[in-house]
């Protein structure tokens, strides 16, 4: 996407600098003059949603970290402590968690928005692929983070996640043990989630420096699904209009965040995670987060511990495989009208599992997951199929058209996204 | 720079053989590296000595009764079986069961009251209830585990529900009547 710099160094320290360092190039080149489609909705605005979230959580956990202890007997006290003692500590402590429940919000949107426009097809695989990998390495890093305060459900969340291991066949017991420094979850397990939940909000911001690389070589996606064609008339400088139009996402985000800091702190938590971790007896009623929940669903679903976490396991793993699963060339959903019906379902069957994955382990409860379970894997099924037989709505001729209402004319649905070579 | 001109010809030069020798050695270094890297995260010796046996007196276990205590970190149940609770774990049809063991292979010969089992869920790692009075035993009068819905019997046998396995028994042997020594 990135065509010749138009950056203009204007004193003689940015010359200076940028025949040295072109770093001023580079932020004005991807954040001002780079070109993004003239029709974005507010969906896209989530991806800066996204950054933020992530920086403010690197804040806050870093000064968290300055007031905790990681030791099996100081753990809870120490958090209680910043909530008590630590000026401003129950703010810290309340923006982190609840940041960390508003970060998993926010890239849900994201990742629904991507799937709803067809953001991981050709040229955007690689993009997405890096999409997952974020995915997964937050799935990791919010579960250790809320094994920290070494509450009951920090340590039952911890003991149940990592016996999923143990369902592998010969190896599983030893990585287990590896895991857990000991024979339980213990004070070594909780000083080595420490140390890794400390490390990987940095690998994240490595895989998000490339998730964004790879997003301005291919350029963005945009609600009609097709390409950009003539940069003049499709595209709008990033400056001021998607910065302008991020920030108003960004703000109305945070007005939300700032609701549940301030008024429901302990919403998404559960009162369980107040008492301390006692090995001996596990809280009648355990569940993770509300972010883990579809997938604990579906973990529970099966009848069977090894098959339960390959299913697990799979449900995030298939996302990866999106580009070529989905067989139809037309991206937006907009222009699919069989395809979109299933993608609502898909979302109905996502919110289902999250609410089974919140009820016991009882029926009808079981059962219902279980059907539940075979339609979130019947979508991707399904968008192998539908693809074949599916007949498209008529594309756009250009973005600038959909947006000008131009001539609509008539494009044949393969060829309207013929991919774009932009140098 | 005279080696230069015979590198076109097939034959290995000395630089090939420096190429192909270092990259070997880097290649077993680098592996061996991995030996700390990886073995810091097993077991530290304290973990370890701090699973030395422990001797437990029964005597104040009552009939009916279960008791929870820890070893090498390890949540044990010990529970004095009623009458009722052994004859049905011997009643059970061995074939029937998902992970088939016999309740004489899960007790000491001549101590049958006494079951001595490891108290995590083999599913996923939770304590099941039904030790203590009140709790459910779930539907075959041993251990319910409330996380995921598995049934143990009186003999600790996985019956029902997503775990493999029957709750394990851990080494451990009678130095006296009723006493045990754990380890």
């Amino acid at each position: 996407m990135s065509g010749h710099s138009t950056y203009q160094p204007k004193t003689g320290i940015e010359r200076w600098l940028d025949a040295r360092l072109p770093i001023v190039r580079l932020m004005h080149d991807s954040a001002v003059s780079y070109p993004v489609p003239r029709n974005l909705n507010l969906l896209w605005t989530f991806g800066g949603i996204l950054v933020f979230m992530l920086v403010a959580q690197i804040i806050t956990g870093v000064i968290l970290a300055m007031h905790y202890t990681p030791n099996a007997t100081m753990a809870f006290n120490s958090v209680e402590h910043i909530m008590r003692d630590v000026n401003f500590g129950w703010l810290l402590r309340y923006l982190h968690s609840n940041g960390a429940s508003m970060f998993f919000v926010a890239v849900y949107v994201h990742i629904f928005r991507g799937m709803y426009y067809g953001s991981y097809k050709a040229p955007r695989e690689v993009l997405w692929i890096l999409g997952v990998i974020i995915f997964l390495l937050m799935m990791a890093t919010a579960f250790m983070g809320y094994v920290l305060p070494w509450g009951q459900m920090s340590f039952w969340g911890a003991t149940v996640i990592t016996n999923l291991f143990s369902a592998l066949p010969v190896i599983g017991e030893t990585i287990v043990t590896f895991l857990w420094g000991g024979y339980s979850v213990d004070n070594p397990t909780l000083n080595r989630f420490f140390s890794l939940h400390f490390l990987l909000p940095f690998m994240i911001a490595g895989v998000v420096v490339l998730h964004i690389w790879a997003l301005h070589h291919v350029g963005q996606n945009n609600p009609t699904g097709v390409e950009v064609k003539d940069v003049k008339k499709d595209t709008v400088p990033f400056t001021p209009y998607a910065t302008i139009k991020d920030l108003f996402g960004m703000v109305c985000f945070m007005l939300v965040f700032a609701w549940f800091v301030f008024y429901q702190p302990n919403f998404m938590g559960h009162a369980d995670n107040y008492i301390p971790a006692n090995p001996a007896s596990t809280p009648a009623h355990i569940v993770p987060e509300w972010y883990f929940l579809p997938f604990y669903a579906i973990l529970r679903a099966i009848p069977d511990k090894l098959g339960g976490v390959l299913a697990m396991g799979g449900a995030i793993v298939i996302l990866a495989f999106l580009p070529w699963i989905d067989t139809s060339k037309v991206k937006s959903m907009t222009y699919r009208p069989i395809a979109r019906q299933f993608f609502w379902m898909f979302v109905l069957v996502c919110i289902g599992l999250g609410y089974l994955g919140a009820m016991p382990a009882d029926e009808p409860y079981v059962t219902i997951s279980r059907i539940l379970t075979v339609l979130y894997f019947g979508f991707f099924l399904a968008l192998a199929l539908i693809g074949i037989f599916e007949r498209p709505a008529p594309l756009p001729t250009s973005i600038a058209d959909s947006v000008l209402g131009g001539s609509g004319a008539r494009l044949g649905h393969a060829t309207a996204s013929e991919p774009q070579a932009k140098g | 720079m005279a080696h230069a001109t015979d590198t076109t010809g097939t034959e290995p030069t000395r630089r090939d053989f420096l190429m192909l020798t270092t990259g070997a050695f880097g290649a077993v270094g680098a592996a061996a590296l991995l030996v700390p890297l990886v073995g810091q995260l097993a077991p530290d010796a304290q973990v370890v000595a701090a699973g030395a046996p422990i001797e437990l007196d029964l005597t104040p276990i009552a009939e009916g009764q279960a008791i929870k205590l820890f070893w090498r970190g390890k949540l044990i149940f010990v529970r004095n079986r009623t009458k009722k609770e052994i004859d049905e774990a011997k009643a059970v049809d061995v074939a029937t069961l998902r992970d088939p063991q016999t309740d004489e292979q899960r007790t000491k010969a001549g101590h049958e009251r006494y079951l001595v089992v490891y108290g995590n869920c083999t599913h996923l790692g939770c304590v099941p209830l039904g030790n203590a009075a009140g709790e459910p035993k779930g539907e075959f009068d041993g251990w319910f585990c409330p996380c995921h819905g598995s049934h143990y019997d009186s003999s600790g046998r996985i019956r029902k529900g997503p775990a493999p396995l029957n709750l394990p028994v851990p080494p451990y042997a009678f130095t006296a009547d009723t006493k045990i020594k754990i380890g």
